[in-house]
């Protein structure tokens, strides 16, 4: 396990630093020359959906179907809560 | 539950601070435009000040509030409220979940028929997330009975 | 002056770099919970330590020196990106912390019924009564 952890330490040491504003995340166009996602979202949120809040507007309406897909993860794991738990007949 | 201990003080605590979380939990869910917040969120401290009264009162009393039997379809409910949005969505000449065609009174621009879409789905999953808490505490609680 | 510029290189590099070693060690601990204890419940402990340590990493990798959370301020324009935290990682969490709640409850519904149907919650005692 210590040799596991040296292991990601030592593949962490050329990750870019921690809140430098000017990596390839966070950069204005990508290597190939398309917008950036997050960039995208944070200058156009506010005329997209008249709400001040980006995650919102990311959460409920660029990524709605990406939502309705975990709500459903999450109303299947409360079905089958109530499948495991609910006893219909002695075994 | 195995064993049940009467506390007046535990429920009477419980009692105080319940409805308070839950109105917090309202103004997260309602209140997730301008702030930190949203449906999730919002449906976990909802679900939190139930979970409250169901610890400190057990079955009897927490029954005044939510029942068990009305927590399977509420979160129907909010499942079916996020989809319906998007099936209506659809029938108005727009894509799925697409609020630029939803049917809001008052002849509002794009931006601001998306603000009320994103309102709209935030209750959906606030109901669902709410709903599915407290359904999962309740099966497990009884659960533990079946031996 | 050199040796000053280095220690200045050095200390850049540790401030860059502490919040992922942070999250890999959280990671470690919550593999060795999976790995090697014995109680189921112990192990799903694990489970949602490792959970909490990808969440961390993702947050840490969307964060910005010098910028505000993702919420629009009339103060700071959103025509400059480097105001405004990336949001994605932080939408893709909150999604990620909720599914996390729901395969947790189905953890301990399948863990209440394993513990109805053997009187354990040991692996081996468990490995025994099946066979």
């Amino acid at each position: 396990m210590v040799a596991f952890a040296g292991l990601l330490i030592y593949g962490s040491l050329d990750l870019p630093y921690r809140g430098d504003a000017d990596n390839l995340m966070h950069s204005q166009r990508s290597i190939t020359d398309t917008v950036v996602a997050g960039n995208y979202f944070i200058q156009e949120a506010y005329n997209d959906a008249n709400t001040p809040n980006m995650v919102t507007v990311v959460l409920g309406d660029y990524r709605s179907i990406d939502t309705l897909g975990e709500q459903v993860v999450v109303f299947t794991a409360g079905l089958i809560c109530l499948l495991i738990l609910r006893r219909y007949r002695p075994i | 539950m195995r064993t049940q201990f009467e506390s007046p003080i535990v429920l009477l605590g419980s009692r105080l601070l319940s409805p308070y979380i839950m109105l917090f939990g309202i103004y997260v869910i309602f209140h997730g435009h301008y702030s930190p917040g949203g449906g999730f969120q919002g449906g976990a401290l909802l679900a939190s000040s139930v979970i409250l009264i169901r610890l400190s009162g057990g079955r009897i009393v927490s029954r005044l509030q939510v029942r068990e039997f009305f927590t399977t379809p509420l979160a129907a409910i909010g499942v079916i409220v996020y989809f319906g949005t998007g099936i209506v969505s659809i029938l108005f000449g727009s894509y799925f979940l697409d609020y630029e065609a939803l049917p809001f009174p008052g002849g509002l621009d794009p931006a601001a028929l998306r603000y009320y879409g994103i309102l709209v789905i935030e209750i959906g999953i606030g109901i669902a997330v709410m709903a599915i808490l407290v359904m999962i505490y309740d099966h497990m609680a009884r659960g533990e009975d079946y031996v | 002056m050199t040796i000053w510029r280095e220690v200045k290189i050095m200390y850049d590099f540790l401030l860059g770099h502490y919040s992922y070693w942070l999250t890999i060690i959280l990671l470690c601990i919550g593999l060795y919970g999976i790995i090697f204890k014995k109680n189921l419940v112990k192990k799903t402990i694990g489970l949602t330590i490792l959970q909490a340590s990808v969440v961390l990493y993702w947050v840490s990798l969307g964060s910005k020196w010098g910028a505000t959370v993702p919420v629009l301020d009339p103060a700071y324009p959103a025509s400059d990106v480097a105001n405004y935290l990336n949001p994605l990682p932080h939408t893709l969490m909150l999604t990620a912390i909720v599914v996390g709640v729901a395969t947790l409850g189905v953890a301990f519904a399948l863990l209440i019924a394993t513990y109805n149907r053997y009187k354990t919650l040991d692996e081996d005692e468990i490995l025994e009564q099946i066979q």
